[in-house]
C-alpha cells in the first residue's frame, strides 16, 4: 500500500534545541498508525513539525506531494488535521460556532457544512446537548470530543491526535478510543501519539517508538504489545 | 433646569455620542480581532479630517508622505522575511501589495492635486489615502509581535501614536482646519432644529453599529476574525491566516477611521494632536459597554456624549474630568458584576 503520510530524516527542534532528530515514518492510507513513547520523547514536537507548526528539516510528502511548501493553512485545506494536546479550542464562543469554524477551510460550501454538522452531532450526542455552550465551560472528556468534532468538520484525510486520552478518566478515555475506533471505520487515516501505550497499540495497525527524538523500534501494533522491550517499559511489565 | 434646555443638552449629547460611537466601533473592532487597543485610530480620524481639508483647499495632503514612508518600510520587512525563509519566488507579489498598491491613491493625490475634482471625488481619494495606514502599521509594528500579551500591544499602540501624530505636525503644521461639511440642510423636528451634518454622522454609527453586530455575530467570516483573537493556535489549525485576519480588521478599522474624520471634521475642528483625546473618549465609552461588545460600544459612547454635554453646561472646566472619572465606579460594577471573567483576563495578560 502507497503511504498518505511518508517522512523521513525530519529533524525539528525550538531554536537551538533538537527535540526530533531524524525520524522517518509511514502511514497509508485509511490505516491507524501510533507513535508511542515516554514524557519528552519529541512526539508533540513530531506532529507540530508535520502539521507546519515549527520550522522543520527532512523530507514529508502528503498524497506523493513535497509539504516544504505548505504553511499550516495549506496543508488544513489539503486534509491534514491536528487534534492538538492542549485542544485549542475557541473558549469563549459556543460549542456549535466551535464546530462551525473546523470547517472554515470549505466555508463556501454552505450544505456541506450543514451535513457534517450533523455527522459530528450524530457521533457526539453530548455535543448536540451543549451546543449553545461555551466551550470553556465544557467538561475535559466533553473538550476533548469538540476537539475531535472541529477536527472532522474540516473533512481530514489525515488526523493527527496528540494524547487524546491525557487526563481524562478511565471510563472517559475508553470512550474517546471507541470512537477513534469509530472514525478509522469511515476511512480517515490517524496518526496518534499517545502516553497510554496499551490502548494506542490496541487501536492501531502499526506502531513506531520514539524515544529521545528518535524511533528507537517499529513494527506492527500486535508485535510491538507482545515484544519484551515494550512490555517491561511501556505497560508495565503485565502484558502477558 | 427647564425641560427645554435638558431637551437641547441631551440633542447636543447625542451629536458629541455619535461621533464617539464611530471611533469607539473601530476600537472594539480592532481589540475583538487582533487585542490591540489601538490608541493611534483617534489620529488616523484627524489624519482624515485634515486630508479632506487640505484636498479642499488645493493643497497637497501630508498623508500621502506618511503612506509612503510606511509602504517602504513593510516593503522592507516583507523583503527581509521573505529571504530569511528562502521563498523569494513570492517577492514580486508581496512588493505589489505591500509597496504598490498602497501607493496608489498617494500617487493618484500627487497628480490630482490642485486640481477641482468635485466633492465626492475629493471625499473618496480622502478614504483611500487614509484606508492603507492600518494595514501598514499592523505589518511594520503589530504582526512581528503578535503573540505578544495585550500589555505589549498596548505600550506599542501608544508609542505608535505619538509616532504618527508627530510625522501629522511635520505633514499638516500645527494649524486645524475644517473641511465643508457634506450636507448644509437642516431638518426641524417639532421646533427642534437638527443640522444635517449631525444627523448623517449619527445615521452612519448607527448603520456601522449594525453592520458590525451582524457580520460578527451571524456570518462565518465575523466569527473567524474573532477566533483568530481567541486563539492563534487554533485558528490556524483550522485554516484562518491570523495575518490576513489582521490586515482585514485594519482595512475595516481605517474605513471607520477615514468615515468619521470626513463627517466629524466639519463639526469640531480637528488639528494634528486632537485624535487622541477623541479617540480616549470613544475608549471610555467602549470600556463602559465592556469592550468585546457592540452594543455595549454604541450605548457607552452615547452615554459618554450625554455626561459631556450635561457637565459642560454646569461646569465645562470639569466635563473631562467627570468622564474619565466615571470610568472607576463603572470599572468596580462591571468588575463586581463579573467575577470569573477576570480570572480569565488576567490569565491572558
Amino acid at each position: 500500500m502507497t503511504a498518505l503520510l511518508s517522512a523521513s530524516g525530519v529533524h525539528a527542534g525550538y531554536g537551538h534545541v533538537e527535540a526530533v532528530r531524524g525520524v522517518s515514518l509511514d502511514v497509508p492510507a485509511g490505516g491507524v498508525v501510533t507513535v508511542i513513547g515516554p514524557n519528552g520523547a519529541g512526539k508533540t514536537t513530531l506532529l507540530a513539525a508535520l502539521m507546519g507548526l515549527l520550522p522543520a528539516t527532512g523530507h514529508v510528502t502528503y498524497d506523493g506531494a513535497d509539504l516544504a511548501d505548505l504553511d499550516v493553512e495549506d496543508r488544513v485545506a489539503a486534509g491534514l488535521c491536528l487534534v492538538p494536546e492542549k485542544r485549542e479550542l475557541f473558549a469563549e464562543m459556543s460549542v456549535a460556532d466551535n464546530l462551525l469554524l473546523g470547517a472554515y477551510a470549505h466555508r463556501r460550501d454552505r450544505a456541506g457544512i450543514a451535513r457534517g454538522l450533523d455527522d459530528v452531532y450524530a457521533r457526539f450526542p453530548r455535543l448536540a446537548e451543549r451546543r449553545a455552550q461555551r466551550a470553556g465551560t465544557l467538561s475535559g472528556g466533553e473538550r476533548q470530543m469538540l476537539a475531535l468534532g472541529r477536527a472532522l468538520m474540516s473533512r481530514p484525510r489525515l488526523l493527527m491526535l496528540d494524547e487524546p486520552s491525557l487526563g481524562l478518566a478511565p471510563l472517559i478515555v475508553r470512550e474517546i478510543f471507541h470512537i477513534i475506533a469509530g472514525l478509522c471505520e469511515t476511512g480517515v487515516a490517524i496518526l496518534l501519539v499517545e502516553q497510554n501505550a496499551r490502548a494506542a497499540l490496541q487501536s492501531a495497525t502499526y506502531g513506531y517508538v520514539l524515544e529521545g527524538g528518535e524511533i528507537a523500534l517499529h513494527g506492527p501494533a500486535s508485535d510491538l504489545l507482545h515484544d519484551p522491550r515494550v512490555s517491561a517499559t511501556y505497560l508495565g511489565g503485565d502484558a502477558h | 433646569m427647564t425641560t427645554e434646555l435638558a431637551l437641547l443638552l441631551a440633542q447636543d449629547g447625542v451629536a458629541t455620542g455619535a461621533i464617539y460611537v464611530l471611533v469607539a466601533l473601530g476600537i472594539v473592532l480592532l481589540f475583538l480581532v487582533t487585542r490591540i487597543i489601538f490608541v493611534p485610530f483617534g489620529d488616523l480620524v484627524a489624519y482624515a479630517s485634515l486630508s479632506l481639508a487640505a484636498l479642499q483647499a488645493g493643497q497637497l495632503p501630508g498623508t500621502i508622505w506618511l503612506v509612503a514612508v510606511l509602504a517602504v518600510l513593510a516593503a522592507v520587512f516583507e523583503a527581509a522575511g521573505l529571504l530569511r525563509a528562502g521563498r523569494l519566488n513570492r517577492l514580486p507579489r508581496a512588493l505589489a501589495l505591500w509597496l504598490v498598491l498602497p501607493l496608489l491613491p498617494a500617487a493618484l493625490a500627487l497628480g490630482l492635486a490642485g486640481r477641482d475634482i468635485g466633492d465626492a471625488a475629493q471625499v473618496l481619494l480622502t478614504l483611500a489615502l487614509i484606508l492603507p495606514i492600518g494595514p501598514l502599521l499592523y505589518r511594520i509594528a503589530f504582526r512581528p509581535i503578535a503573540d505578544a500579551p495585550v500589555l505589549v500591544l498596548l505600550i506599542v499602540s501608544v508609542v505608535l501614536h505619538f509616532a504618527i501624530s508627530g510625522v501629522a505636525l511635520l505633514c499638516f503644521g500645527p494649524d486645524g482646519a475644517r473641511p465643508r461639511p457634506l450636507t448644509n440642510a437642516v431638518v426641524d423636528v417639532a421646533g427642534m432644529i437638527f443640522p444635517g451634518q449631525a444627523l448623517l454622522i449619527l445615521a452612519a454609527s448607527l448603520i456601522a453599529g449594525v453592520a458590525l453586530y451582524v457580520f460578527f455575530t451571524r456570518s462565518l467570516t465575523g466569527r473567524a476574525l474573532r477566533a483568530t483573537a481567541l486563539n492563534r493556535v487554533g485558528a490556524r489549525l483550522v485554516g484562518i491566516r491570523p495575518g490576513v485576519a489582521g490586515v482585514v480588521a485594519f482595512l475595516a478599522a481605517g474605513l471607520l477611521a477615514g468615515l468619521s474624520g470626513i463627517l466629524i471634521g466639519p463639526v469640531t475642528t480637528l488639528f494634528y494632536d486632537s485624535g487622541f483625546v477623541l479617540g480616549l473618549k470613544a475608549f471610555v465609552g467602549a470600556i463602559i459597554g465592556g469592550l468585546v461588545s457592540w452594543p455595549g460600544a454604541v450605548l457607552g459612547a452615547l452615554f459618554v456624549g450625554q455626561l459631556e454635554s450635561f457637565t459642560a453646561f454646569y461646569n465645562s472646566a470639569f466635563k473631562e474630568v467627570v468622564v474619565f472619572a466615571v470610568l472607576v465606579p463603572v470599572l468596580i460594577l462591571r468588575s463586581l458584576a463579573s467575577p470569573a471573567e477576570d480570572d480569565e483576563e488576567a490569565e491572558e495578560l
